[in-house]
């Protein structure tokens, strides 16, 4: 939450400043005449959002903490979570250990917070990769249609077949159990989603009188797809990605769980599961426990976020 | 009060609503929809409910059955059927009451019906639910019904899915289901809205000669005065919520006592009326006199367009042959299917021809670019893009809802011209003055904006680049009459000030007289009937030209043939003359 507000307070001042900001867009003032209606920044759309739905506001809130968390964390956090000491482990939580220590004597806080870093760049890595490959594959086919079109579906298809853990399984098992791997094979599982989305939504609007409009004045194909139809699917694509993020963080750290993708010692939200998941019979629950209650949060985050997200990008929805 | 059954008997209302407030919860808090609202319709009478959208004429329509949705709700006065307050009802009592004693008729036939059940069964299912007859007997009765509708065939048509059906075949199994268990009170929200003129016509005619048969009482609900008019014994007129007035038909239209019946009657396009006689009297500006039309810009010769589908080859347009001079305007008239729309396509160069030539023509008489041999796929970027410009039917659907009406206005700039961005918004502002749309209205999204300031949106688009030639494809169509009589006028003034020469497709007679030089009347893709807009209007030679002028609803008092037809429409079937 104190990370929560530092940013909607500084949105406040990009919300005053309508005039210099419309202008610069490019937006008319003809006359000089004043705006009737401004068209509120991002931000300033961000928190009206925030502010009429209260789980929206929530997600937000945990969001902005989790990319602090990702940020700053690990230049605050109190012991180095590499650094073993066998002389206090399993040590439950304390006022000095919050999450208490782990077999080696690690500070399981200070691991959870320094795995945030980790846990959201594979993801939103990933989930930015299907992005951009799903939707070109999805707007190509949709838009030309044709055998294109069902080349493209028929190779999603094929992708969607499989069991997707289990791909992305082969794929680093094949590749090599590096970073980059879990990367490329948490987005390869996620592409036919996008790719899938895209091609209807642009379907759906590729005969639509605004993309004959466009058409008469003088837009060409690409520009048509490119800032006609493709905007247009934005809003359905945002809860998309936010429940993509949540299954790619999952399936990272599944990955890491089975003993693909990240290696110890590297503080891991799915390695710390999976090591701790053997002192749990011995009643040491605080090894698991931690880190997967903030996977839990992570995921529950994004997939709330979702609404909040479409609503931000979906003109329609303002007032 | 003045329709009375027998002699000097007091009439019972068979529905009577007074006082009368609907709410809506929205996200922008409670919203009024109807306000204090008194109705009353008498036995064996049809009362008619006009106003425009947002009026508040289908929600109480839909408040006497409660068919509100979720977030609406009656919060005061009573409706009452038969002396029953319907409001006090269980919803099981309802129930009973809904389909059996009031029965409703759906705007969009084909969406009222339930498209995987064939509309047989449908009838039959009302029959069974009401326990009108036994399962065993309900088909047989449910094709008397559909041949009481005048389907014909109606034993194999039992069997068809909506899909298969006409717009206006659809409307009909409508009136069968509702007519279904012989109903008192019938309620038909904007029964022929969306059809086309003579199935309008017929729907109307059979529906209204049904419930006289029957003797029962409806109320019609109708953005359409003239419609309103040529069917019902009394007519009342509702603005946002409120009754404003009512009265019988004659005299509500001839003299209207409120300024806003006025404005209404006024904006209603029919004979002999005047594009600038739309409007009130204060807004008639002393426009610009049109030039008679100069050189020939447009000639379309030997057009044709074919469809190829699984069921064989259809010819949409065939032969189609005209020329369109400088700052003239002309109208195509047809029906659906009649091939006016792919027409307006092919000459907007969005849908290719499969043969024929599409001739512009420059300053020189002599030169002419053949554009309908450039693909439509690739005429987007032709250097002829900016002289044919289109102005199309919703002018909601026809702008990105992610663009602000600056950004719609300013597309075919970018697209079109070589301008920087300082000139782009220069001409936007010079633009939007053009059309009147006011200039703080620009950062809008198209959501923001009303019905009529999309359509100026969508014209001052389409005359940005100064075309020459204009296609206009139902440019009214979706509008409510007073705005589409300021849009109406607008386009007139533009003609007159810009020279553009105008293709103005359209299904309605009576805007096609107002704003037309000449017109080409179209049926199954040919031009039936073609000439000066006066004289095909008045002295049509060909037959359908002739059934299309009298399928249009007229007002009372503007044509007297229109009204001794009302007249014997509106005695009991056994009195008709």
């Amino acid at each position: 939450m104190q990370h929560g507000s530092p940013d909607s307070v500084s949105s406040l001042p990009q919300r005053e400043i309508p005039a210099t900001t419309v202008n610069t867009d490019g937006k008319p003032v003809a006359g000089g005449a004043s705006i009737a209606v401004p068209q509120s920044s991002g931000m300033g759309q961000l928190w009206s959002i925030a502010c009429a739905n209260p789980l929206s506001l929530v997600a937000f809130a945990l969001f902005f903490l989790l990319i602090a968390v990702a940020i700053v964390g690990p230049s605050l956090v109190p012991y180095d979570p590499l650094a073993s000491n066998a002389s206090i482990a399993l040590q439950p939580p304390s006022a000095e250990h919050w999450f208490g220590t782990d077999n080696l004597g690690r500070d399981v806080f200070s691991r959870v917070v320094v795995a945030t870093r980790l846990d959201l760049s594979i993801s939103v890595m990933a989930v930015v990769l299907s992005l951009v490959a799903g939707s070109v594959l999805g707007a190509i086919a949709g838009y030309a249609g044709g055998w294109l079109d069902a080349l493209v579906s028929r190779v999603m298809d094929t992708i969607m077949a499989f069991p997707l853990f289990v791909l992305a399984m082969g794929i680093v098992a094949a590749l090599g159990n590096t970073i980059e791997n879990i990367i490329y094979a948490t987005a390869i599982i996620n592409i036919p989603f996008y790719a899938r989305l895209i091609r209807s939504e642009v379907r759906i609007r590729r005969n639509s009188t605004f993309a004959q409009a466009a058409f008469i004045s003088g837009m060409s194909h690409w520009r048509v797809l490119l800032f006609t139809l493709l905007p247009n699917a934005l809003p359905p694509m945002m809860v998309q990605m936010s429940l993509n993020l949540g299954w790619a963080i999952l399936n990272a750290a599944g990955l890491s769980f089975i003993g693909l993708g990240v290696r110890p010692p590297t503080p891991e939200w799915g390695i710390m599961v999976a090591e701790g998941a053997n002192f749990i019979v011995s009643g040491e629950w605080w090894l698991a426990v931690f880190p997967g209650v903030t996977l839990m949060l992570a995921v529950f985050t994004f997939n709330l976020m979702g609404d909040g997200l479409r609503d931000l990008v979906d003109p329609r929805q303002r007032q | 009060m003045n329709m009375m059954t027998g002699a000097g008997q007091p009439q019972v209302a068979a529905l009577d609503i007074s006082k009368l407030d609907v709410n809506f919860t929205t996200r922008r808090g409670e919203v009024n929809a109807v306000k204090q609202l008194e109705l009353s319709v008498p036995r064996g009478t049809v009362l008619g409910v006009v106003g425009e959208s947002g009026s508040g004429k289908s929600v109480s329509a839909y408040a006497v059955l409660q068919l509100l949705e979720a977030n609406g709700r009656v919060t005061g006065g009573s409706i009452c059927f038969d002396g029953i307050n319907l409001l006090e009802l269980s919803s099981t009592e309802l129930k009973d009451i809904r389909g059996r004693e009031i029965a409703m008729i759906f705007q969009n036939p084909r969406a009222a019906l339930n498209p995987v059940r064939s509309v047989g069964r449908q009838i039959a299912d009302v029959l069974v639910a009401h326990s009108r007859v036994a399962r065993s007997q309900s088909k047989a009765k449910a094709v008397e019904l559909l041949q009481q509708v005048e389907i014909r065939d109606a034993e194999s048509r039992y069997h068809a899915y909506p899909f298969e059906l006409s717009g206006g075949m659809c409307q009909r199994v409508g009136i069968a289901l509702a007519l279904a268990c012989e109903p008192r009170l019938l309620i038909a929200d904007e029964p022929t809205t969306g059809l086309d003129i003579t199935t309008q016509n017929s729907v109307m005619e059979l529906m209204m000669t049904l419930v006289r048969q029957r003797q029962m009482s409806a109320i019609l609900i109708t953005h359409d005065l003239a419609l309103a008019s040529a069917y019902c014994d009394e007519v009342v007129v509702m603005r946002d919520g409120r009754r404003i007035e009512s009265g019988r038909p004659e005299q509500l239209f001839n003299h209207p006592v409120d300024a806003y019946t006025r404005k209404l009657v006024d904006a209603t396009p029919h004979k002999g009326k005047s594009v600038r006689q739309l409007l009130p009297a204060a807004q008639q500006q002393s426009a610009v006199v049109k030039a008679a039309p100069g050189e020939v810009v447009l000639s379309v010769k030997h057009l044709a367009r074919e469809f190829r589908s699984a069921s064989g080859t259809v010819q949409a347009v065939k032969d189609l042959s005209f020329d369109l001079r400088k700052g003239e305007c002309l109208g195509l008239v047809g029906e659906s299917g009649s091939g006016k729309s792919t027409t307006a396509l092919m000459v907007a160069r969005l849908l290719d021809t499969s043969a024929g030539s599409i001739q512009l023509f420059g300053d020189n008489p002599q030169e002419y670019v053949d554009i309908a041999t450039i693909p439509s796929a690739k005429f987007m970027r032709h250097d002829q893009r900016a002289r044919v410009q289109m102005v199309f039917q919703d002018a909601g659907d026809s702008i990105d809802p992610r663009h602000t009406a600056f950004q719609a206005i300013e597309q075919p700039l970018r697209g079109l011209t070589r301008q920087g961005r300082a000139q782009r918004r220069a001409r936007v502002a010079e633009l939007a003055d053009l059309v009147g749309l006011p200039q703080h209205l620009l950062n809008r999204f198209p959501h923001q904006l009303s019905g009529g300031q999309r359509a100026r949106v969508n014209i001052a688009r389409a005359v940005a680049v100064s075309p020459d030639v204009l296609v206009l494809d139902e440019p009214t169509a979706a509008l409510d009459v007073s705005i589409q009589a300021v849009v109406l006028n607008l386009l007139a003034d533009l003609q007159a000030q810009l020279g553009l020469s105008y293709l103005f497709i359209s299904h309605d007679l009576y805007v096609v007289r107002m704003l037309c030089d000449r017109v080409m009347v179209m049926c199954n893709g040919e031009v039936v009937e073609s000439g000066d807009t006066g004289q095909v209007m008045n002295s049509p030679v060909h037959a359908y030209t002739r059934q299309l002028l009298s399928a249009m609803p007229a007002l009372p008092g503007v044509d007297e043939a229109t009204d001794a037809a009302r007249s014997n429409r509106l005695r009991p079937p056994s009195l008709r003359l």
